[in-house]
């Protein structure tokens, strides 16, 4: 499977860039509306049409993927971030201290990831601007995605702290502090990257369902919930099936990032 | 005994939690106290004001919290400010729709990954591993919300949406589980004896990997519950998913901790069902 995990970084890689090129590659910006061809046809000019305001189908793809794919490992990794710190804090301290953080962390994970996610996102304003509803959407991933892998972290850190090596940093007087940092957080660092790639098509996914329920990024900025929720105008009777471009994109790139991680990584 | 105990005083912390956290912050959200009738320009002075004090909060938090656990215990769940109709009819109403959804959802992604699972386990045919495989990572691709918009296009029933949901999960879980019992020395030597494939299924593989795929059992529900929002939106169906997605979008706070807090009492009631079972089951094995 070595050639299909090449295969999937390479893809990833090429998508990435195209979309962060997205200023070049673009045959327009994503809300430049083409006023006189709205549901274009694909054409030299629209490759993939235009869409009912008569914005290129192409360039809002581009941009959107771009928002999907700079975001996601941003929200990716501040979950992380949090999981880190709640999970070792939770595995080094033990006792009270890492059974109350383990009961917060059932909390989170009894709670249904969607329903917590709207729950969490009606509270905040809905009516905002497309900046602000990305920022929020993201943030709101990030903030709530740590649980699983918190306990998976505090499981590790509570049996480093068990091991050998840190019973002799202790007894070469190394403090509470020092041990976290230079002892166990480095040594949780492949579990941290394997749960940072693991959220990565998750988060997308997630905001995907989102964006099509209205509740994710707003018009006129494009992201993969806007694009997709496009697909609720498809008709069999005036068939478009460029239209399904978005989705094919979007299965390549979620594929790519299952691949992408190595089955040990996965098992972790 | 002691089990079921301790399983019900932790679903009984988690819901105590939990209700704390949804009544804090339905209290703490903004525009808690404003109403979109105040911009009704019809409304003079006086009933904006009458507006302004029917939803006025002249409590703390902890008795806000307490009235809220009072009127919880006395099974009034309040009144939906979008609907306008008591929370706790619209859940009587909305809940079996959901229940009926999930629960043909379960089946039939339990029925289809199972299968599959076993048919790629027992043939140890590469094609087969490449189909089902290809299956379960393209589904495991696709929003939930994706594939009921293309059910809605295909006029296909949605209800069977939350199965494909379902499916791939419990196909990559099943198959894995069911390989690792497949290569023990005991299952080699069965098959080495000449024993026939479904005699070794029933007997030597399946008892092994039965307490793990019961603890999938209770994850299983609550994705299945989370993929029935987008699913009941966008198919239409009545359901709770649907009722959920309502109340986000008209900011009934009050409406959506309490789906919440139901939603989670049944996944934690599945998941603690789920593994009381497996524990009596590796009890029994043992």
């Amino acid at each position: 499977m070595k050639w299909a995990r090449i295969a999937a970084i390479g893809l990833l890689v090429a998508i990435s860039a195209a979309c962060l090129l997205a200023e070049f590659v673009a045959p327009a910006s994503y809300m430049h509306q083409f006023r006189d061809l709205p549901d274009a046809t694909p054409s030299r000019q629209h490759p993939l049409g235009t869409d009912g305001l008569g914005r290129d189908r192409l360039s809002r793809l581009l941009y959107g993927t771009r928002v999907s794919l700079l975001l996601a490992p941003a929200a990716a990794l501040l979950s992380s971030l949090l999981a880190a710190l709640i999970g070792a804090a939770a595995g080094f301290a033990g006792g009270w201290v890492e059974r109350c953080m383990m009961a917060t962390t059932d909390l989170f994970l009894s709670l249904p990831w969607l329903f917590l996610l709207i729950t969490v996102r009606a509270l905040l304003p809905l009516n905002v601007s497309p900046i602000t509803s990305v920022v929020i959407t993201f943030a709101l991933l990030g903030c709530l995605g740590w649980a699983g892998a918190a306990r998976v972290i505090c499981a590790d850190a509570r049996t480093l702290c068990r091991s050998d090596f840190i019973l002799l940093a202790r007894a070469s007087g190394s403090g509470g502090l020092r041990l976290l940092w230079r002892h166990i957080l480095p040594n949780l660092r492949p579990i941290l990257y394997a749960q940072f790639w693991i959220s990565i098509p998750v988060f997308i996914l997630t905001e995907a369902n989102l964006g099509i329920l209205g509740l994710g990024v707003a018009e006129p900025l494009p992201s993969w919930g806007s694009l997709l929720r496009e697909l609720e105008s498809f008709s069999a009777f005036s068939a478009q099936p460029w239209q399904f471009a978005p989705l094919i994109l979007f299965i390549v790139v979620v594929s790519s990032f299952h691949l992408a991680l190595q089955k040990q990584e996965l098992s972790a | 005994m002691r089990k079921l105990i301790r399983h019900v005083a932790r679903i009984v912390t988690v819901l105590l939690l939990g209700g704390f956290l949804g009544a804090t912050l339905v209290r703490l959200a903004p525009g808690l106290t404003v109403d979109e009738q105040e911009l009704d320009s019809r409304l003079n002075h006086e009933s904006i004001q009458a507006l302004r004090q029917a939803r006025a909060i002249d409590d703390s938090l902890p008795s806000f919290y307490f009235r809220y656990l009072n009127r919880l215990v006395h099974g009034d769940l309040g009144t939906s400010r979008t609907l306008q109709q008591p929370v706790r009819q619209l859940l009587a109403e909305r809940l079996p729709e959901t229940l009926k959804s999930v629960g043909l959802g379960l089946a039939l992604g339990w029925t289809l990954g199972l299968a599959l699972a076993i048919a790629t386990v027992m043939s140890r045919s590469w094609y087969v591993d490449l189909v089902s495989s290809l299956l379960a990572g393209v589904l495991l691709c696709i929003p939930a919300a994706v594939l009921a918009l293309l059910f809605v296009i295909a006029r296909a029933p949605g209800r069977l949406v939350l199965g494909l949901i379902v499916f791939p999960k419990v196909f990559r879980y099943a198959r894995n589980l069911l390989e690792r019992s497949a290569s023990l020395p005991h299952v080699l030597t069965a098959w080495s004896k000449g024993l026939g494939g479904f005699r070794i299924l029933l007997w030597h593989i399946l008892p092994v990997a039965a307490p793990q795929l019961l603890a999938l059992a209770g994850v299983s529900v609550s994705l299945a519950f989370a993929a029935a929002i987008p699913v009941e939106v966008l198919c239409d169906l009545p359901g709770i998913g649907q009722l959920a997605w309502k109340a986000a979008l008209g900011r009934d706070l009050e409406l959506l901790v309490n789906i919440m807090m139901m939603v989670t009492l049944i996944t934690l009631v599945a998941n603690s069902t789920s593994e009381l079972v497996e524990h009596s089951a590796r009890t029994g094995t043992a």
